[in-house]
């Protein structure tokens, strides 16, 4: 690097548009703020109250709430930077983030793209044109086909070549939407076709790549860093192995169980990667590392800030974001390789609305409850939403990314843990238990990971209802806890009864605790539900009798277990913290209470425990019509056989069958589209379609019956 | 607008008190003999006393109990419970009524009453318990229905009644129907009561048979449960010697006919719960502006009250079974009121009357106790006290610990009777509220003067060890044998010591059980026993039911001077 002292300084970036939404946006924002560079926001229809518009100097409505419409919609947003006079753009990850095409148009607009140079967008894009210039580089390689000719027989043909297991993949494209893998040659035409149109669907380009599939991969990606004065280091790896639907969910760094020779061979590599498009910005080298034969090869490079860049923030101590502004602002790196440092371990946990024991099929609803952990220097909390926000169908399901730090990869995943069992978020279903669940492994622990850990392990981490002896200890763990939280409940009536009747009010004696009988005790019934998270069959129910006592506390017993009473002491200490007593051992309890659909939910945390509990809303007021049909839960579980339901709210993309047809069982009917995932509904078993009413483009919510099979 | 006013305002908030001349020394030697020989004699009472409510609260026997279950029916006092504010606190009166009294048991007299909140309003209970004898009506059910409507009449409270009857007991007729405050006079209040603009409200949770029939007819509005809840003037078989008519319950009498067809029901509840659940909106809705009462309330409670500075439950030692022995009433007032403070008036005159200004969770209340016989200084010291109290609306609470007023030449001379009659004209005009607690003995002339019954006191407790007679029985013994043996002299029959000690000892047994607090509480001569560890928790909320009408100007009659 050099500097001239005679020419002008180039004017320096002081206003920033993010052409992103949710906890990325906000990243930026507090980046940008920290150094002084006012902020522009931009947000669809479903986002004006969002925490990432909130957050900005100014904000931009861009468009319906559709991404294509609004957060892909390059001229409405290049338009909005000129309107609020920004000088440039952070595109963040996603949307348009690896769009050589918005870069282009920032570019012909006047505008700073924030990210590396145009060509590299597009080189990199096309992954067979990249895996060409790798190989050029002489970066390794996995054995495969990149070629132009994409016509089944060639197809067929160069996968026989390489030899199966095969992985097809489209060319464009990230987070291993319409991948595919393809265990044996007559498998390999349907998942070719599928992988060709989830590729059009989602990335509008269907080409498509074969590559020989590693059984026992690790996934392992560098984080590289260049200017625009040639100069690229890298800040080491990251481990993101552990995937579920070929999307990470935990990320550390650096990767564990890797030598430093090892580590600085993968660093180079990538460094020659970048160095080979002539990379300036923030960049990752994406690296498959056979586990078995130890060989690391090219995966792809994503231009881009990644998801994950915190883990790597925390172990070198820089803010990446603030590396790129200036780096857009024409300045060199800050720091040299040598001086890059390598500070402990961290870990990045995902949390996802999403339905664990459903596939991780995705979730959405209202963040009834939200209440991350508290923040610290080795803690981060990377969220776009807030309590009261609603994780919708338009946009990724991803609440929060919990970072953590420790000195040692065992002092962090101490602290990961930690941190998840006091994460609380109620309202939908979340991955948090299962990534407790992940993180608990004695395998994780050791480090062992490879992208297939969730598969391989799938008998530790998913609870088999069938195995009764968990199902036991499972259930008294949670009758314990629905003694606890109905303690709670009950103790946070009186103190809003006090609230309430204290002033001057007349009857405020008919209130105060205990609730006075001649000569007895009251006592009160609470009919808890247990929706049990990995069972949703089998929600078990809860009857318990609480008993007030003298001394303030409460004696608590299940109507129907029999087993003995619990005595209960509870201390509100405020908001939906308590202190609760139960035999003389003391323990910090957390609530979080609220209604829908005439149904009261209780979440409750207490140690690494947490437990949804539903009680019903007073009574059924249904009308005195005794023929009246009753709508209810029943209802909504006891469709007649053949039924099938949507699994999740979500788009109709195909409709393979029609009415009448005849069908095996697990054949597929019908293709439905959320969060830019296809999930195929299959026939429940074989007979002949009937009540299908759905078409291609309508959307369908959750539970909504979409066709029923009849029995030949 | 006027700034002056909120500064007078100011002005007249309770200041905060750096010393307190009232606050009462505790009072109490728990060394001394009296001290565990009252608490081991009290231990007794209140375990025989508890045994006696335990067998109560089960109702009418597991058998009962189980049939009333599997027709998906709760008991009246966990029906009580779904009705009332989660979390409050409920005063049920005369869980004891009947004890003993008939040949067979009936437990609460077969009615549970009670007052509570709903909705943030204070509501009279009165359900049947369908477990006992069917929930019909003994002459004592009658009794309980009343007295509950004459506290809710007095105390401005909407009723809710949870009808689950057979009517009345058909055997003692003679003793339910004819008579003025007889079955018939529940319907009667509940019409002067409407017109009074007290809500009635009535949950039909089960059969409503014959004159039952009326009580959700003569009701604001009603609520049915279909399937279990029937009115019916005459049940199927009545019907059938009457006309030939052959109909079932439900179609005669059941939730459909009489909210759909005759109209004598409002709402339809499709079972129990939805019932109770109507039973509560019903008072929620309950819109009473422009009505008399809760001015009186809002007044004057501290809300920032303390608790007494003595054990409550120290009160289980402090009253003596003995009733020669004396005992200092202040030791009950310091565990009874806020932070044992009692401002006493007047008290070095007339000392054996106890008079004084205290609070109640936070509520001012006047209170009178005796601490020995009711001499001629007493008896005008308590007049006067009273009237003090209802020139200023301040409720009165009597803690009754009575042998009587002094007798003898000297008192008569000095005008003891006229005296008396002083203290008996100021307690029987008082507007004020009044709340009795027989703590010991209550005999004579000084169960009038200290507001017995017959003096209508909003509300009468006994402690367990109360005793309640025209006199003492050794005293009834002595005046009895003494006429029967002049009576004799006359005949010329000569009585010898051992007759006559076991003519004494037969009265003194009878003058024992009448006298005894369950003798009184069977026939429902009071609203209840309590526990005294209780008595300052009841009081406060006895205080605050009676507080819910707008105060009344009293008017004495003439006081003989």
């Amino acid at each position: 690097s050099h500097s001239n002292s005679n020419t002008q300084p180039a004017p320096r970036i002081d206003k920033i548009l993010i052409a992103n939404r949710g906890e990325i946006a906000c990243r930026i924002i507090r980046t940008a703020r920290r150094l002084g560079i006012q902020t522009v926001a931009v947000f669809s229809d479903a986002d004006r109250n969002s925490l990432h518009v909130k957050s900005a100097d100014e904000a931009v409505h861009i468009g319906p709430s559709p991404a294509r419409l609004s957060y892909l919609n390059a001229p409405s947003i290049v338009d909005a930077a000129s309107r609020t006079g920004a000088q440039a753009i952070h595109p963040g990850y996603g949307f348009l983030s690896e769009s050589a095409d918005f870069a282009q148009l920032c570019e012909d607009e006047g505008l700073t793209f924030i990210g590396p140079p145009i060509s590299a967008i597009r080189h990199m894009g096309d992954k067979s044109a990249s895996k060409r210039i790798m190989g050029a580089a002489g970066v390794p390689l996995v054995p495969g086909y990149h070629g132009t000719a994409q016509d089944i027989d060639t197809m067929k043909l160069e996968a026989d070549k390489i030899g199966y297991p095969i992985l097809i993949k489209p060319t464009h494209g990230g987070g291993g939407k319409g991948m595919r893998i393809v265990h044996s040659p007559n498998e390999f035409i349907d998942a070719f076709l599928g992988a060709q149109r989830e590729a059009a669907a989602s990335f509008g380009i269907s080409t498509i790549l074969l590559e020989k599939y590693i059984t026992q991969p690790r996934h392992i990606e560098v984080q590289i860093f260049g200017d625009t004065h040639g100069n690229v280091l890298h800040l080491y790896e990251r481990d993101c192995s552990v995937q579920r639907r070929h999307q990470k969910i935990i990320e550390e760094a650096p990767a564990p169980n890797v030598l430093d020779d090892f580590r600085s061979h993968l660093g180079q590599a990538a460094v020659s990667a970048a160095k080979a498009v002539g990379y300036y910005s923030a960049g990752t080298v994406e690296f498959i590392v056979d586990t078995i034969s130890g060989q690391f090869y090219f995966m792809e490079m994503n231009t881009r800030l990644q998801v994950e860049h915190p883990v790597t923030e925390m172990i070198v101590g820089q803010d990446l974001v603030e590396w790129q502004i200036r780096v857009a602002n024409g300045e060199s790196l800050p720091i040299t390789q040598e001086q890059v440092p390598l500070l402990g371990h961290a870990f990045e946990a995902r949390i996802y609305a999403e339905n664990v024991p459903k596939g991780f099929l995705p979730a959405t609803g209202r963040l009834h409850h939200y209440c991350p952990v508290p923040v610290s220097e080795s803690i981060r909390v990377e969220t776009g939403v807030e309590q009261g926000d609603a994780v919708s169908v338009h946009y990724d399901p991803m609440i929060a990314k919990l970072v953590v730090w420790g000195e040692s990869r065992a002092a962090a995943l101490v602290k990961l843990k930690h941190c998840l069992t006091k994460f609380e978020v109620a309202g939908v279903p979340t991955n948090i238990n299962f990534l407790l669940k992940l993180a608990n492994h004695h395998a994780f622990e050791c480090g062992d990971v490879e992208t297939h850990f969730i598969e391989r392990y799938k008998d530790d981490l998913f609870v088999n209802p069938s195995n009764l002896l968990v199902a036991k200890e499972a259930y008294e763990a949670t009758g314990l806890n629905a003694r606890l939280a109905a303690a709670c409940i009950v103790s946070l009536e009186h103190s809003k009864l006090t609230e309430k009747f204290s002033g001057n009010d007349l009857h405020s004696i008919w209130y105060s605790p205990p609730p006075f009988r001649v000569h007895h005790c009251a006592s009160r019934t609470i009919e808890f539900e247990w929706e049990n998270q990995y069972d949703s069959s089998a929600s078990k129910p809860f009857p318990l009798t609480i008993t007030y006592q003298q001394d303030g506390g409460f004696l608590i017993e299940n109507a129907e277990s029999g087993s003995s009473a619990v005595e209960v002491k509870v201390a509100h200490l405020g908001k939906h913290n308590f202190r609760v007593e139960v035999d003389g051992v003391i323990m910090e309890v957390r609530l979080a209470i609220y209604s829908k659909d005439q149904t009261k939910h209780v979440h409750i945390w207490h140690g690494s425990n947490h437990h949804h509990f539903k009680q019903k809303l007073g009574v059924n007021l249904a009308d005195e019509d005794e023929s009246q049909h009753k709508p209810g839960l029943e209802a909504a579980s006891k469709h007649p056989q053949g039924t099938v339901v949507a699994p999740m709210a979500g788009l109709v993309v195909k409709v393979l069958m029609k009415n009448g047809d005849e069908v095996g069982e697990g054949q597929s009917v019908l293709v439905l589209e959320a969060m830019k995932m296809e999930h195929v509904v299959k026939a429940p078993m074989a007979g002949q379609i009937y009540g299908l009413h759905v078409a291609p483009g309508q959307q369908v919510s959750d539970a909504s019956i979409l066709f029923s099979v009849k029995k030949n | 607008s006027n700034p002056w006013l909120s500064i007078s305002a100011q002005l007249l908030l309770p200041r905060k008190r750096e010393f307190c001349l009232g606050v009462l020394p505790d009072g109490v030697d728990r060394t001394s003999d009296a001290f565990s020989r009252n608490s081991e004699a009290m231990d007794g009472f209140i375990s025989e006393l508890r045994s006696h409510i335990s067998k109560v609260l089960a109702g009418g026997g597991p058998e009962a109990v189980k049939r009333n279950k599997s027709r998906n029916k709760l008991l009246p006092r966990e029906r009580i419970d779904r009705l009332l504010d989660p979390g409050s606190s409920f005063l049920e009166l005369s869980q004891l009524a009947g004890h003993e009294l008939y040949d067979e048991p009936l437990p609460s007299a077969g009615i549970i009453t009670g007052i509570g909140p709903v909705h943030g309003r204070l509501c009279m209970f009165v359900a049947n318990d369908p477990t006992v004898k069917g929930g019909t009506y003994y002459p004592i059910t009658v009794k309980k229905h009343l007295r509950a409507q004459e506290i809710a009449a007095r105390c401005n409270l909407p009723c809710i009644y949870l009808v689950d009857s057979g009517g009345a007991f058909l055997p003692k007729q003679a003793e339910v129907f004819p008579d003025r405050d007889n079955f018939g006079r529940i319907f009667y209040n509940q019409a002067v009561m409407s017109a009074e603009g007290l809500p009635q409200i009535a949950l039909v949770l089960g059969s409503c048979t014959a004159g039952g029939a009326y009580i959700p007819a003569m009701a604001d509005e009603s609520v049915m449960v279909k399937g279990n809840g029937t009115i019916f003037l005459a049940g199927p078989p009545l019907v059938k010697a009457a006309t030939g008519e052959e109909v079932s319950a439900d179609d005669l009498g059941g939730a459909s006919v009489h909210c759909k067809t005759s109209g004598v029901s409002d709402y339809f509840a499709q079972d129990e719960m939805h019932a109770l659940a109507l039973g509560r909106s019903i008072i929620k809705n309950l819109h009473l502006a422009g009505k008399d009462g809760l001015i009186n309330g809002l007044q004057n409670i501290n809300q920032d009250f303390k608790e007494p500075l003595y054990d409550a439950r120290e009160l289980r030692s402090i009253a003596p079974t003995d009733h020669k022995q004396s005992f200092d009433i202040r030791s009950v007032i310091a565990r009874i009121v806020d932070g044992s403070e009692f401002d006493e008036f007047k008290k070095l005159y007339g000392t054996t009357l106890i008079t004084g200004f205290a609070r109640i969770f936070g509520q001012p209340v006047g209170i009178i106790g005796n601490n020995g016989i009711l001499f001629n200084e007493s008896a005008l010291k308590g007049a006067h006290f009273i009237e003090l109290c209802t020139q200023r609306n301040i409720p009165l609470v009597f803690l009754q610990n009575i042998t009587g007023f002094m007798v003898g030449s000297r008192s008569e001379a000095n005008g003891i009777a006229k005296s008396g009659a002083k203290m008996v004209m100021a307690v029987s005009c008082a507007k004020v509220p009044k709340v009795t607690i027989i703590v010991g003995g209550s005999f004579g002339a000084g169960n009038y003067a200290m507001c017995g019954r017959a003096y209508s006191p909003n509300f009468l407790f006994l402690w367990p060890n109360a005793r309640i007679s025209v006199m003492g029985g050794a005293q009834a013994a002595g005046v009895l044998s003494q006429i029967e043996k002049s009576n004799k002299k006359k005949q010329g029959i000569q009585w010898d010591k051992e007759e006559e000690e076991r003519f004494k000892a037969k009265v003194v047994e009878a003058y024992e059980t009448e006298g005894s607090s369950y003798y009184s509480t069977a026939r429902l001569w009071d609203d209840g026993i309590i526990d005294p560890a209780d008595t300052r928790k009841i009081i406060g909320l006895c205080v605050s039911a009676s507080r819910n009408r707008a105060p009344e100007d009293t008017k004495f009659g003439v006081f003989r001077m």
